[in-house]
């Protein structure tokens, strides 16, 4: 069975339809990463499984729960089981660096508050942040910030992690500290799907990836297949753009 | 017109007269105070109530945009007088305080309310994204995440707002409330030069609304030099 269902699933902004009929499915402790060009809805994909953006058509299995996206129920406990990082990391802007991490563990699922925050510490502390508790969002570097996002999704214990283009605003120098933090997740057997740009890193971490354009599902397999032996005249076109710069 | 002043001063600063001016003062000072205070708590619920997305909630937000959007926008002397009329017709004794007051609480929540709610707008969109995808509630949002950050937004204007609102509770004269405005002109109305009577106003108006300056410059500094 697997961990996450995906079934034909549907979301637009507007008119404008973004995902037409998404299905994958990621096993447990299985790392996914979906890959395309810009605008093919790889982004959308994730906002939709966290119901920021509403799916209009198809099914999420998590386990043997159906998500309905549009009772409030079902939609605060995939929340529940699922944490996504940003692009932009969405710090808030007006908690330390600790706050930040045990807020939600503290307020919102109401767990222990010693534990949470000795969790947290070494969160951070795996992170490499273990001296920044105090600082603001505002006082860290972009590499940093992310971690910290990173930190809070983990602190949250969910059972699938959603990374959305975390390396995509970082300055080049700051990308490998934050790739370093995935990989050493994924060894962990932290169940994850990817949005990333970073071929190096998505075929050297992922399980399977996902080759997405417009909207849809190009081709789906192990990253052997979707870089050396692709089966489709679009993912070639596309791996040999982005392997050739 | 220096010798008239100087020789009304004692008269002017007689016992009665001083007691009279500072029940005035008092007057346009609590219609000052729990105008803002009750005009900030009101308009703080407006903006809560105009961010709500439910649809069944559509009513409540039509209605709160309807009212900041009107009060906005009619002059203050008008709804002064409306607020009168409506509330004589309906408890032809309610002292002219009360229904002062209630005129503007009016007035000052539609200005506080916009004030605020622009403040919450200016927090960006994605740090409501990133509470919501953790579960927090609409009012945990509101006042864990946006709030904290829109204070630094919004205290310049609503400072801004309350100084200029101690002023125009001098419209309540109109009305016939013995606040500051009216004291004065009961005071030159028994003789006393315009000058010192209003001189003397200006003054008191001053040390009312001085304290308030002072807090908004201590509290944009502080909230300034913290975070954003």
């Amino acid at each position: 069975m697997a961990h996450l269902e995906i079934d034909n699933l549907c979301a637009s902004y507007g008119n404008t339809p973004v995902l037409k009929g998404i299905s994958l499915d990621v096993e447990k402790s299985e790392v996914v990463s979906l890959i395309g060009p810009s605008g093919s809805g790889k982004s959308t994909l994730l906002r939709a499984l966290v119901g920021v953006t509403k799916p209009t058509e198809g099914t999420v299995r998590i386990g043997e729960t159906t998500v309905d996206y549009r009772s409030a129920a079902s939609l605060r406990s995939v929340r529940d089981s699922m944490a996504i990082v940003f692009q932009q990391y969405n710090l808030f802007q007006n908690m330390t660096v600790m706050d930040n991490v045990t807020i939600a563990p503290i307020k919102i699922k109401k767990w222990n508050k010693a534990e949470v925050r000795k969790h947290a510490a070494e969160l951070l502390e795996r992170v490499g942040l273990s001296a920044k508790h105090n600082a603001y969002p505002d006082e860290l570097s972009g590499g940093q910030q992310q971690r910290v996002a990173i930190a809070r999704a983990l602190c949250l214990r969910p059972q699938l992690l959603l990374l959305d283009e975390v390396t995509s605003a970082l300055d080049p120098e700051l990308v490998g500290e934050v790739l370093d933090t995935i990989r050493d997740l994924a060894r962990d057997g932290m169940t994850m799907l990817i949005v990333s740009h970073e071929m190096g890193f998505v075929r050297e971490v992922s399980s399977r990836i996902v080759m997405m354009d417009k909207g849809a599902v190009v081709e789906k397999g192990p990253p052997a297949q979707i870089f050396d032996a692709p089966e489709q005249e679009r993912t070639r076109d596309f791996t040999a753009r982005i392997l050739s710069h | 017109m220096i010798d008239r002043i100087m020789r009304e001063i004692p008269r002017f600063f007689s016992a009665s007269n001083v007691d009279f001016l500072i029940e005035a003062a008092g007057r346009t000072l609590l219609l000052s105070v729990a105008g803002c205070t009750i005009g900030f708590l009101l308009g703080l619920l407006l903006v809560v109530i105009r961010r709500t997305s439910h649809p069944a909630l559509l009513p409540l937000r039509t209605l709160a945009i309807g009212y900041t959007e009107v009060f906005r926008r009619i002059p203050f002397l008008v709804i002064l007088f409306l607020v009168l009329f409506a509330i004589q017709a309906v408890a032809p004794r309610a002292s002219l305080f009360t229904i002062a007051l209630i005129g503007v609480c009016i007035v000052s929540t539609a200005f506080l309310s916009e004030i605020i709610r622009a403040g919450f707008e200016s927090v960006p969109r994605q740090q409501v994204d990133a509470a919501e995808v953790m579960n927090f509630s609409y009012l945990q949002i509101l006042f864990l995440v946006v709030a904290p950050q829109a204070w630094r937004v919004i205290l310049p204007p609503a400072f801004a707002f309350m100084v200029m609102f101690i002023k125009d509770t001098a419209l309540a004269s109109q009305m016939g409330v013995v606040e500051l405005t009216f004291a004065g002109k009961v005071l030159s109305n028994k003789g006393f030069s315009a000058t010192l009577t209003f001189g003397a106003i200006l003054l008191a108006y001053f040390i009312l609304s001085y304290p308030l300056t002072r807090l908004g410059r201590y509290l944009e500094h502080k909230l300034g030099s913290s975070r954003n």
